[in-house]
């Protein structure tokens, strides 16, 4: 072994991503500069200003008013709003609207408010399947909703999903929500930088953001959110960000999320065709270093069909645990799905959804590019792989035995 | 510039960001991802746990992460509140921050919970007779602040979370103010939570902890990838967790006889006792909110009847370059007087005249008193 360790292979944006230049130079320049945007004086109205612009930003970026843009602390927290803060809004104001529809492939951000709203107050989650490519069934959705449109809370679905990068039809699940004037929610957290995200023009009523997985700081996020839609806070207190999530507003982290946004928005055509190009070196490689290798979801590339930063493969016969680990340790880094649930020894829910067997879903890998990925991290793994790929097969055989 | 809005919010410190850097930077993995650069954010996560468990007198299993002041206030009322609603009782006081009244007001609203606040005296002091007659077998949790943000108040949070134990409630405290000001120790205080937020000690906006009696379940507000072993879902904020820990390292020693403000805090409240005697003398009617003594060391507040508190504050900004505020930071900007001052039994009209002094350090206030007393007698002759 080297002294020296390896440069590391990351190849797990979907996880999260290195923020860009930009965005730290924005988190630098606000960090030290102190103030609150509710004081009067005038640091506070400085940063008042920066997080205004921020708004204005960010709102600009991606298709909606400033005033519709909530800040908060991630994406798990305003896919958190979305669902409770709608739900809670729209029960009270019509008690038979108990259930909610939503793909069965969502982020555990969006399922586990849901469980918990059907555990704790009785609410009814529907979860709506998807074919064997991740793509949301809409005839069973209408199935679900015409069902009986008038108990039916909310609907939601995500813009394109984390674990095989999948698109979902939103307009046609906006289309069919609009029939019967039901909200619709997405979360777009892995989609936005990587498909055109236009709030105003998908007709959505709701949208999840965050910043850590587009080049932006951890910890901030927003729920893009209609005006005239009512939502019941998750946090009450100070009454920032129209009453809708008290908390003294983070300035720092949202000019950097702002930065990122911005930087994300309009370098997209470009970064998403280097992107799918890699992407297109990589799954190559690995067919010719594995020929059983199976690439899951959506086959065809476009923006309103994958992601174009987003290669899922599962290795026949392979623990992904076991090819996790060997490549890490040869500074390859990937995931077993999201990183949420890594580690926990439970086949996805996402894969499962898909028609996957057990067997199967638990010998994939999620491998995801960004920003700083180049052909060398892609040929880095291409060159690991078969003898990682050798290793782990032995091993999974030998643990059969 | 002079900055005495410490209790709106401090600057980030540099040693603070410092530490920070690598996690905003090359350490930018996922805890909760299984390689190399996600174990390493996740160590350096539950390192920071262990400081700031250490800092407040607790054990690292028993911090959550939060994302401020407000999001462990509400954790901390409505996740013990939920999980353990007993009779459905809540006892607060009349002068807590928006973020606990408001939490234990959407209890009320929507989930059938009673609240009464209680009684403080014209110093800001809860009455204790009275808890003791509120507290009773029905309640479900207590919630007092340990210091005011308003009036700096400190109060007898120790001998409440005693009042609530013989009845079997659970007591939470909103220490957001007081952390690195006067000794604070979870475990000697006898609550069962306590709430934390970053920028008021140096650490950036949107870092925050509640520190929660290890065993108590805890309902959670945010619910999705599990972490925080499931009580905050969300992915960590390292950075924010690595500042947070920071720049409590750096305001409190860990003693053998408890944690303790590193900062000099008998001459700060040296200091501020003659800025309040000289603003008191040299300003007709000026008034000092809150208890003179049992307060936080850096705080002075007063009304000056016969103004306004914006037209002073800005005379303080635009003639002496004095930065302060008009009371809690929320509610600037809106007309109506603080519920704190009111609940003193401070008449509306002298309300509304309202200026916080907060210094972080005794040199802050030097020259001040002078600044402040012209630009009192600077409104009072506008309004002549
Ligand atoms: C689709 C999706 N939704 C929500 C989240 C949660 O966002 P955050 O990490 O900001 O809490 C993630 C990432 O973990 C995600 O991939
Ligand atoms: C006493 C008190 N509690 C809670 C908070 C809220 O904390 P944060 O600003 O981190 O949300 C504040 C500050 O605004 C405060 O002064």
């Amino acid at each position: 072994m080297s002294l020296i360790s390896a440069p590391i292979t990351y190849l797990d944006h979907a996880a999260t991503t290195p923020m860009v230049p930009e965005a730290i130079a924005a988190m630098n320049a606000t960090m030290l500069e102190g103030g609150n945007p509710s004081s009067l004086h005038a640091s506070g109205r400085r940063a008042r200003r920066r997080v205004e612009e921020a708004r204005e930003l960010v709102a600009q970026r991606v298709g909606a008013r400033p005033s519709e843009i909530v800040f908060m602390s991630g994406g798990t927290e305003a896919d958190n709003l979305a669902v409770k803060g709608l739900y809670w809004a729209r029960h009270h104001a019509d008690p038979a609207r108990r259930r909610i529809l939503a793909s069965a492939v969502e982020h555990h951000a969006l399922l586990d408010p849901l469980t918990w709203l059907e555990k704790a107050e009785g609410a009814v989650a529907d979860l709506i399947e998807v074919d064997a490519s991740c793509r949301l069934d809409v005839d069973a959705l209408r199935a679900a909703l015409e069902r009986d449109p008038s108990d039916v809370a909310l609907i939601s679905c995500m813009w394109a999903n984390n674990e095989v990068g999948t698109v979902q039809p939103l307009s046609e699940v906006v289309a069919l929500a609009a029939e019967h004037g039901i909200p619709v929610h997405s979360d777009a957290v892995q989609a936005l930088g990587h498909a055109p995200v236009d709030f105003a023009d998908s007709g959505l009523d709701a949208m999840t953001l965050s910043s850590h997985k587009l080049g932006g700081p951890t910890g901030v996020g927003a729920l893009v959110v209609r005006r005239e839609l009512d939502a019941v806070p998750l946090l009450h207190g100070g009454g920032q960000e129209r009453d809708l999530r008290s908390g003294t507003l983070n300035t720092a982290a949202i000019t950097a999320f702002a930065a990122a946004v911005d930087v994300a928005v309009t370098r997209r055509d470009e970064e998403s065709r280097r992107l799918e190009a890699l992407r297109e070196r990589l799954v190559a490689g690995v067919r010719t270093a594995v020929p059983d290798a199976v690439v899951n979801g959506a086959g065809e590339p476009g923006p309103t069909h994958r992601l174009p930063h987003v290669a899922h493969v599962t290795f026949p016969g392979c623990e992904g645990d076991s090819l996790l680990m060997l490549l890490d340790a040869q500074g390859i880094e990937c995931s077993t799905g999201s990183a949420c649930s890594a580690g926990v020894p439970q086949a996805s829910h996402v894969l499962i959804a898909m028609g996957m067997d057990e067997l199967a879903a638990r010998g994939s890998l999620r491998f995801s590019l960004g920003w700083t990925s180049t052909e060398a991290d892609v040929d880095r793994l291409l060159a690991a792989l078969p003898s990682v790929h050798e290793r782990a097969r032995a091993a999974a055989k030998a643990g059969r035995r | 510039m002079r900055y005495l809005d410490a209790a709106a919010t401090t600057p980030v410190r540099r040693e603070v960001l410092e530490a920070m850097w690598p996690f905003l930077t090359g350490e930018f993995g996922n805890p909760s991802s299984h390689h190399g650069l996600g174990d390493s954010a996740a160590r350096a996560l539950e390192g920071a746990r262990r400081d700031v468990a250490a800092a407040l007198g607790g054990r690292p299993g028993e911090i959550v992460w939060t994302s401020g002041g407000t999001e462990a206030d509400n954790l901390a009322i409505k996740g013990l509140a939920l999980s353990r609603p007993r009779g459905r009782h809540i006892v607060t006081s009349s002068i807590e921050h928006p973020a606990v009244l408001e939490a234990c007001d959407y209890l009320a609203r929507l989930h059938g919970f009673r609240v009464d606040r209680l009684e403080v005296d014209a110093s800001g002091i809860v009455d204790v007779a009275q808890a003791e007659r509120l507290i009773g077998p029905e309640t479900t949790l207590v919630s007092v602040m340990l210091a005011n943000n308003e009036i700096g108040t400190l109060q007898p949070v120790a001998a409440i979370a005693e009042i609530a134990h013989r009845e079997g409630a659970l007591a939470h405290t909103d220490a957001v103010q007081a952390v690195g000001s006067v000794p604070v120790d979870a475990a000697a205080l006898g609550v069962d939570a306590l709430s934390l937020s970053g920028h008021k000690l140096g650490a950036p906006k949107g870092s925050g902890a509640l520190w929660v009696r290890r065993g108590l379940a805890l309902e959670p507000l945010v619910h999705g990838g599990g972490q925080e072993r499931g009580r905050r879902s969300g992915t960590e904020n390292v950075a924010a967790a690595i500042g947070l820990a920071a720049a409590l390292s750096l305001a409190v020693e860990v003693t053998p006889g408890g944690p303790r403000p590193r900062g000099p805090v008998e001459a700060l409240a040296l200091a501020r006792d003659g800025f309040v005697r000289d603003v008191l003398a040299g300003a007709d009617g000026a008034i000092l909110t809150g208890d003179p003594v049992r307060r936080l060391p850096g705080h002075a507040s007063f009304c000056f009847p016969g103004t306004s508190g914006e037209a002073v504050l800005l005379g303080l900004e635009q003639d002496h370059g004095i930065v302060c505020s008009s009371g809690s930071a929320c509610a600037a900007g809106s007309d109506e007087p603080s519920g704190v001052l009111l609940a003193l039994g401070i008449d509306p009209e002298v309300a509304r005249t309202a200026v916080r002094f907060t210094a972080a350090s005794p040199a802050d206030l030097d020259g001040v008193a002078a600044a402040v007393v012209e630009a009192v007698r600077g409104v009072r002759s506008l309004g002549d």
